[in-house]
């Protein structure tokens, strides 16, 4: 056998390329076939419009990097953090962000744990509130306008890949997005009825501009918040 | 003119090797390994001093991060793959590259334009959003066509071997080729925005969360499995032999290595998803296949180690020798360290904590980093037709200053990562949490300083390394004491 192969170049491509599969396959496949394998959960919705955009300044920055978004089944780290974290509650994450390195804390469920002027003040040098952080300081994003004028491809492309945006959501993209930041300037409850438990408001206290500040602390806030955790009920076997 | 005909035509029976094309993988490689090592160097010294952030979008920690991690793996260890893959690939087949300089040169160019698209991404925050798969969609695409252009050319030139047998460095550098392109399309299957009215640089994984999940980890895995590992093992089994003038150990074992740890390495990507909400089924299989992954590393180890029955005397008088054989002996460690921190009861400690990146830093500096010196040193010789290297003495003194970098740099990690994982579970007297998380920072901070400093030296090595380089290209020979004579003259004295 091996004889053999170590005298043809494409039989033996073919051979690794078999030896390679057989573990890839029996990981991944069953992972898209099980019910089991994300929960079934009340709450969990897409994000918002300055949500999205503000996950998507999330990974432009690589947060990731640092902040992991999966809570562990542990004493410690359910005190810590709050309810460990669900398979549902990452399910419309494109790419997901559960990260590897704790360098900062968790961000799990960091939504409504900090208020909006303390994520602001952070943000823009996070020695002003907590002098012992090794975190950068990002003051560029509350001076810089959100461009945002096509997130509504963003919402269109997400759907081709499984997110359930309606088309009602797609077409008010920016009507939603602007009623977020600033609640007076939109209908707001046309937005609070398409996006359930949205922050609205002006996030980075300055109302004039919508800034890239007001969508990263849009997406801070709703982190961990949609799935009422106290509801959910662990299945027999354990998950 | 084809260079081709510049090349090595010692012999009548000899084809012509394509050697100007490997040169400027050498050249490219030392580049591109300089700048992945200062900006890590860099981001070590943010994390002990904030302040070098210097609050601008294009420096922070966050963006720098993907730069360090992509100019090494891929800029300055795919260059030496592809370089040196070309060299053993000719020479063991006694061919000639296929698609000669053409194809040759479209590789090297083409490889050096992905590295140079995707490092402005990352600065200009155009980043996926994947570990270690940060390019976005556009040079996701041009990768593969190079990628095609590689398996073409190094394909083609076994096609067209003299000798009846494909070398085992081969196979290596074959399973390499094939699994990262496997690996590449799986985990970076995306919808472009643009095509939906979105932005022009951005797009949407197709997989979401805990699928998405595994699907990196299969793919980040075995990027050290296939990346780092089985084109760097391409790397040992020719040019270890090669500078300690022995054969491969065992031929049987090679086969046995080859087969096992191409199978076994593939399962092994759960173990970075412990206790995460992937089910627990697909942990546990993770988790299994990573220890048994201990053995064929081990076996690999041994195989490359054991090369030297006969000519261990060579490491007295030999710097360039010591550095391969130095770097399996790391090889050794980091695979006996990762099975142990695959099993879930170490893995809750060790997971989030920076024993991963210590653990990291010894199969990336101590294995990969160390075997491409010794590489380096190897070839330029060679490929410039000197008769040695400009000067050993340098070579040793790089070997040291790096062995003790990288040293400074693990048992820092080490500390201050299992520090931190017992911090965090931490319980007081009265059963409350004994730490809040900032005091867990505030620990770091002089292990921080400890791993920059070692950091620094591998950099001060680099520098050494390219000078001594580059000083050998222009023929230069030092006048110096040959290394080891003292002792053998004390040993001839006994």
């Amino acid at each position: 056998m091996q004889a053999m192969l170590e005298k043809n170049v494409i039989l033996l491509g073919i051979a690794t390329l078999i030896t390679i599969s057989i573990g890839a396959l029996v990981q991944l496949v069953p992972l898209y076939t099980m019910e089991t394998t994300i929960e079934k959960v009340d709450g969990m919705r897409p994000y918002s419009p300055l949500e999205l955009a503000g996950r998507n300044i999330y990974i432009r920055e690589g947060c990731y990097l640092c902040h992991s978004q999966m809570i562990r089944p542990f004493r410690d780290e359910v005190e810590r953090y709050g309810h460990y974290s669900l398979a549902a509650e990452s399910m419309y994450d494109h790419p997901f962000q559960w990260g590897s390195k704790r360098t900062g804390p968790d961000l799990a469920r960091v939504g409504g744990k900090y208020s909006n002027t303390w994520h602001v003040a952070h943000l823009i040098n996070p020695r002003a509130v907590v002098p012992e952080s090794v975190m950068p300081g990002y003051p560029f994003l509350a001076t810089r306008p959100l461009s945002a004028d096509k997130i509504a491809g963003d919402m269109k492309t997400l759907s081709v890949v499984g997110v359930p945006y309606t088309d009602d959501q797609i077409e008010n993209a920016q009507a939603d997005l602007k009623a977020q930041a600033n609640p007076e300037m939109g209908d707001a409850d046309a937005m609070a009825a398409r996006y359930p438990k949205a922050t609205m408001g002006d996030f980075d206290g300055n109302p004039a501009v919508i800034t890239e500040m007001d969508a990263l602390v849009s997406y801070l806030q709703l982190m961990g918040t949609l799935v009422d955790t106290t509801s959910y009920q662990t299945s027999p076997d354990g998950r | 003119m084809s260079s081709a005909s510049l090349a090595n035509t010692a012999s009548s029976g000899t084809p012509e090797y394509y050697d100007d094309l490997i040169k400027k993988f050498v050249i490219a490689s030392a580049f591109w390994g300089l700048a992945g090592f200062l900006a890590g160097d860099l981001i070590a010294w943010q994390l002990a001093f904030p302040v070098l952030n210097m609050d601008l979008e294009w420096t922070t920690f966050g963006r720098l991060r993907p730069l360090h991690t992509s100019a090494v793996i891929f800029a300055f260890g795919g260059n030496i793959l592809l370089g040196s893959s070309f060299y053993v690939v000719q020479r063991t087949c006694r061919a000639s590259l296929f698609g000669g300089n053409g194809l040759g040169s479209f590789i090297f160019w083409g490889y050096q334009l992905f590295i140079v698209l995707a490092a402005t991404g990352y600065l200009l925050g155009i980043t996926q959003g994947k570990e270690y798969a940060e390019p976005e969609w556009y040079v996701d695409l041009w990768i593969t066509v190079v990628w095609v252009a590689y398996l073409i050319a190094f394909g083609g030139t076994i096609v067209r071997r003299k000798e009846p047998h494909i070398y085992v460095a081969n196979w290596f550098y074959l399973a390499f080729i094939i699994t990262i392109a496997v690996l590449h399309l799986g985990n970076n299957a995306s919808v472009p925005t643009v095509l939906f009215g979105g932005e022009m640089t951005k797009s949407y994984i197709v997989w979401a969360g805990v699928q998405d999940a595994m699907t990196q980890w299969w793919y980040g895995h075995n990027a050290v499995g296939f990346f780092l590992t089985a084109g760097f093992l391409g790397m040992m089994y020719y040019f270890v032999p090669k500078q300690a003038e022995r054969p491969v150990y065992s031929y049987r074992l090679s086969v046995i290595h080859f087969w096992a740890l191409t199978f076994l390495y593939i399962w092994a990507g759960p173990h970075h998803l412990h206790y995460t909400a992937l089910p627990d089924w697909v942990q546990t299989l993770g988790m299994t296949f990573s220890v048994m992954l201990w053995m064929p590393s081990w076996g690999g180890m041994i195989n490359g180690v054991m090369t030297l029955s006969g000519a261990w005397h060579k490491l007295r008088t030999d710097p360039v020798l010591r550095f391969m054989v130095a770097s399996v002996g790391f090889y050794g460690m980091s695979t006996f360290e990762g099975p142990l921190m695959s099993i879930k009861a170490v893995n809750s400690l060790s997971h989030y904590t920076d024993w991963t990146i210590g653990h990291v830093h010894a199969g990336a500096l101590g294995w990969n980093a160390l075997v491409s010196f010794g590489v380096l040193y190897f070839l330029v010789p060679k490929l410039w037709n000197r008769e040695r290297l400009y000067s050993l003495r340098l070579v040793n003194t790089h070997f040291w200053i790096s062995t003790i970098g990288i040293v400074l740099y693990i048992s820092s990690m080490w500390v201050s990562g299992i520090m931190q994982g017992l911090m965090w579970r931490t319980y007081d007297q009265l059963g409350f949490l004994q730490y809040s998380f900032i005091e867990t920072v505030e620990a770091m901070h002089p292990y921080y300083i400890i791993r920059a400093t070692g950091g620094l030296l591998f950099v001060l090595g680099a520098v050494l390394m390219i000078y001594n380089l580059w000083r050998t290209a222009r023929g230069d020979l030092r006048n110096e004491a040959p290394i080891g004579l003292d002792s053998q003259a004390a040993a001839a004295a006994e």
